[in-house]
Formats: structure tokens, C-alpha cells, sequence
């Protein structure tokens, strides 16, 4: 029978939640690495038996944990993370410029079809790719060096690439998202880059339609349609029916445009969630409610999804990489809270449950549907 | 016989129990032995020290002697107490964080 297996990442170390195709009851494995940040953990598409983890710490730095058994083992691999040539200066937050410094990985993306090849995106705002399994790591530069990065300034949680898009349909094709500066466009696997916001418009920034500059949350995309991305941007839920050119508010109807996650339903891609947050200044939901809004209609029209979840009291956030999908007949939905719930829905968002209530702040949630 | 006490993350990290006893061929300095625990756990390049320059990290404190040597040149000659094996040289995690 099938099944999934959910991948937490935490402040203080990665859980591993496994399921039969049921979704209803739960074998917990961790805290692996107990003590460290794991900022993000993934599976690989190409062999659902290698993982890899970001593990980071304010003393000790980077470590990439590797796994060849699914979570059962790890071994720790490449850590260097040296920014190609002169690293140069971005803006820090008072204007001024500030040299680049590798601070953390805060995604890693597996190879769509190899999995010895693993991108990681990291704090200063840089790609990497590794393709010996994570022992050695290389700068793709042509991100940082397209132009506009010394213009770039970090959001409050620093200045990250958080969101590495691999299109399944165009080889070659990638999409990243950085706070504070945008979204990104590569056609040649990352040797070349572009801005791709028209149509954001950010009033907390200068030129509110500035070419970069915007703090971009999120950014999700279904498979089998991937000229369609939907966007999580600080404030602001958008979407781009031509692979990033333009962009257009599809809020709608939210209680709030503030979040951080954004996803797509696996089997209709029309199908989209998210977790409205009050505001930047109050990083929890509207009237104390933990609500997910669905819009089966591509944005716009949204409905609240709370069956399950807390309707009073609830004053957590849910952070970026914090939501995933598995791709089971019916879709089911998990997100995690930093109060440390992670949450499932096995009917697509209509029912939810806790699988957790007491884990430390969730930082990431990822899912891998095994067979 | 050079004695080193790690810190408990870096301990899990590079899946050891209690003292790391290393043999640092010529003079005994912070670099040296460094380099000599580095070599014999390389999982833990980069989480004392900067890769490429070498640098402490900055959370990162080295004690021996009753004495904190943070900030003495990494090829400074170590306390004769620790390059015999009598003392051990401390790595250890800053306290920090409230």
C-alpha cells in the first residue's frame, strides 16, 4: 500500500512522520540532529531513499545532512559554500553596502531526475548545485552577477533564497525567489538570470513596481502546467500565466493578502492554499483563528478551511516552506506552525489533524508519496 | 598525545564520546592541532573554523590551562601542559542566547 512520509524541519532538530496511504495514524521518528536548526529537508524524485538536510547553528555554522535510507541514517556531507570570484556587496538594512557572507542554507532542491544533483539556495542570496550528493558545492554566479545585486537588501529574517523551482516540462528552466529582491528567471540551468516581477507592486519599497526589490514569500507551481506560478508575496497573493513575465493580484477575497506558504493542489492545478496572517507586524492569524483559504478557481475567489483547526486562541505563524502536498489519489495537505503543530489534511483541506501538537517552531514541511 | 574536549554538538556531529586524543607531529599550536582533528574528523571543517580563511567562527571559544586562547595567533605554541597530554585543549560553544 502506499504512503507518505513528511519531512519537519524545526529550531531544534528534523522529525520524519510516516504514514500509510490511510493518513490517519502516525509513526514519529527524531528529533534527528536534536539541538541544531533544520532550516529545510527533501527528498529526492529520482530515489525517494535520499534525503538531504540544512543543519545550521549560530555557533557551529552549516552542516548538509545526507541520508541514502529515507531518514533512517544520515551522514553528514559538503559544507563549504564559497561564493564564486569576489563576492562584492548588496545593500545591508540601513543602505549602506555590505559584503556578501554565506550565513546558512535555507532550501535544498533535489534534481528532478538525478539525485546525486541538489540545489541549494542560501543566506546571503546565492545558488548553489552540487552533483556528488551534496560533497561538494558550486556557485551558480550568474544570479548574484545579472546586475541588479548590489542593489539587493535583506527582509527582517535576512536576506535568503528560500524558493528553487525546477520546471519538469523545459529542462534548463528555474525559478528562484529572495527576500527582499524578487523572482528570477533562468533558461540555461542557472547560467544565466533575469527578474521576472512585472506587476508586483510593493508599497514598502521606493518605485512600488521596481524591477527588484520586492519581498517575495513564496512561490508555487503545479507540474503539469508550469507556465503558471502562484505567488506569496509579503503582501499580496498573485499569479503569472507566462512563466513569471507578468504578474497579477488574485487576493480576492482574503481576510488578509499577508502570508508566507502558498501551494498547489497535486491533481487540480487550479487548486491553491494558503495561510492568511494578520500583518508584517503581527505574525499570526486574524482573530486568533488558524484558518487555510483554498481557491478552486485559479486566486480570487477563496474559501476558509478550518474543520480541524483551532477557531480561538491561535497565535501562531506558519512559515515559508512550511506547507507541502503529497500526490496521493486524494491530495492531502500538511502544514506545520511554530508552536510547533503539524498539521494534515487527508480530503485536500476539507478535514484537518493534528500529527504533532509539541514539536519546536516548524520551520519546513516537506512530503514525499511513496509507492 | 594531544587531548581534545569538543563541545556536545560538535561531540554528536562527529559521533564521539568523550576526549578525541590526536598526535600533532612537530610544534604544538592551535593551528596544528586544528588541522589534526580536522584531518581525522572532517565533518567537522567549517563548524570552528572558517574553511578557506581559518578564522574562529565567532561563537566559538578554545581554553586550556585555565586560560582562554580565542584570541592568541592560531600559530602561537600551546601551554606545555597540553602539547604533553597533561591538560586538555577545550573547544567550546560561547554561552550566548539569553
Amino acid at each position: 500500500m502506499s504512503g507518505v512520509r513528511v519531512l519537519v524541519g524545526t529550531r531544534k532538530g528534523a522529525f520524519v512522520l510516516s504514514s500509510d496511504g490511510k493518513r490517519d495514524k502516525w509513526d514519529v521518528s527524531g528529533p534527528h540532529f536534536p539541538g541544531w536548526e533544520i532550516y529545510h529537508v527533501k527528498g529526492s524524485p529520482a530515489d525517494p531513499d535520499r534525503l538531504y538536510a540544512s543543519q545550521t547553528s549560530g555557533w557551529f555554522g552549516q552542516v548538509i545532512q545526507r541520508s541514502d535510507d529515507g531518514g533512517g541514517t544520515w551522514a553528514p556531507v559538503g559544507n563549504e559554500f564559497s561564493y564564486e570570484g569576489t563576492p562584492g556587496t548588496h545593500q545591508w538594512y540601513d543602505g549602506t553596502p555590505h559584503p556578501w557572507e554565506f550565513a546558512r542554507v535555507w532550501h535544498l532542491e533535489p534534481s528532478l531526475d538525478d539525485p546525486e544533483t541538489v540545489y541549494a539556495g542560501v543566506e546571503d542570496a546565492g545558488l548553489f548545485r552540487s552533483t556528488d550528493g551534496g560533497q561538494h558545492w558550486q556557485e551558480l554566479p550568474g544570479l548574484r552577477g545579472h546586475g541588479s545585486g548590489p542593489s539587493w537588501q535583506p527582509g527582517a529574517g535576512g536576506m535568503c533564497l528560500h524558493t528553487i523551482i525546477l520546471d519538469p516540462s523545459s529542462p534548463g528552466r528555474i525559478f528562484a525567489a529572495i527576500s527582499a529582491a524578487g523572482a528570477f528567471r533562468s533558461d540555461d540551468a542557472g547560467q544565466t538570470w533575469r527578474p521576472v516581477n512585472r506587476g508586483l507592486h510593493s508599497k514598502g519599497i521606493p518605485d512600488p513596481a521596481a524591477e527588484v526589490g520586492h519581498c517575495v514569500h513564496r512561490i508555487a507551481m503545479h507540474p503539469s502546467r508550469p507556465s503558471v506560478l502562484y505567488m506569496q508575496k509579503h503582501w499580496d497573493v498573485m499569479r503569472s500565466d507566462d512563466a513569471g513575465e507578468s504578474w497579477r493580484e488574485v487576493s480576492g477575497d482574503l481576510p488578509t493578502d499577508f502570508g508566507f506558504p502558498i501551494d498547489v493542489h497535486a491533481h487540480e492545478p487550479d487548486t491553491v492554499y494558503v495561510v492568511p496572517i494578520t500583518s508584517d507586524s503581527h505574525h499570526f492569524p486574524p482573530e486568533g483563528k488558524l484558518r487555510v483559504y483554498r481557491s478552486r478557481t485559479g486566486g480570487d475567489e477563496w474559501e476558509p478551511l478550518t474543520s480541524g483547526l483551532p477557531q480561538e486562541h491561535c497565535y501562531v505563524n506558519v512559515l515559508r516552506d512550511a506547507m507541502a502536498v503529497d500526490s496521493l489519489e486524494e491530495c492531502g495537505i500538511y502544514f506545520g506552525t511554530t508552536g510547533g503543530q503539524v498539521y494534515a489534511s487527508a480530503d485536500a483541506g476539507d478535514t484537518w489533524a493534528p500529527i504533532v501538537r509539541d514539536l519546536p517552531a516548524v520551520l519546513s514541511v516537506e512530503v514525499q508519496t511513496l509507492p | 598525545m594531544i587531548r581534545v574536549i569538543l563541545p556536545a554538538h560538535l561531540r554528536a556531529l562527529a559521533r564521539v564520546a568523550g576526549e578525541v586524543h590526536l598526535d600533532v607531529a612537530g610544534q604544538v599550536t592551535q593551528c596544528a592541532v586544528l588541522d589534526a582533528l580536522e584531518a581525522r574528523y572532517p565533518m567537522l571543517r567549517g563548524t570552528i573554523r572558517d574553511h578557506r580563511s581559518g578564522k574562529r567562527r565567532a561563537f566559538v571559544r578554545f581554553f586550556a590551562c585555565q586560560q582562554d586562547l580565542s584570541h592568541e595567533p592560531p600559530e602561537a605554541p600551546l601551554p606545555e601542559a597540553v602539547a604533553s597530554g597533561a591538560e586538555p585543549y577545550l573547544i567550546v560553544g560561547a554561552m550566548a542566547g539569553g
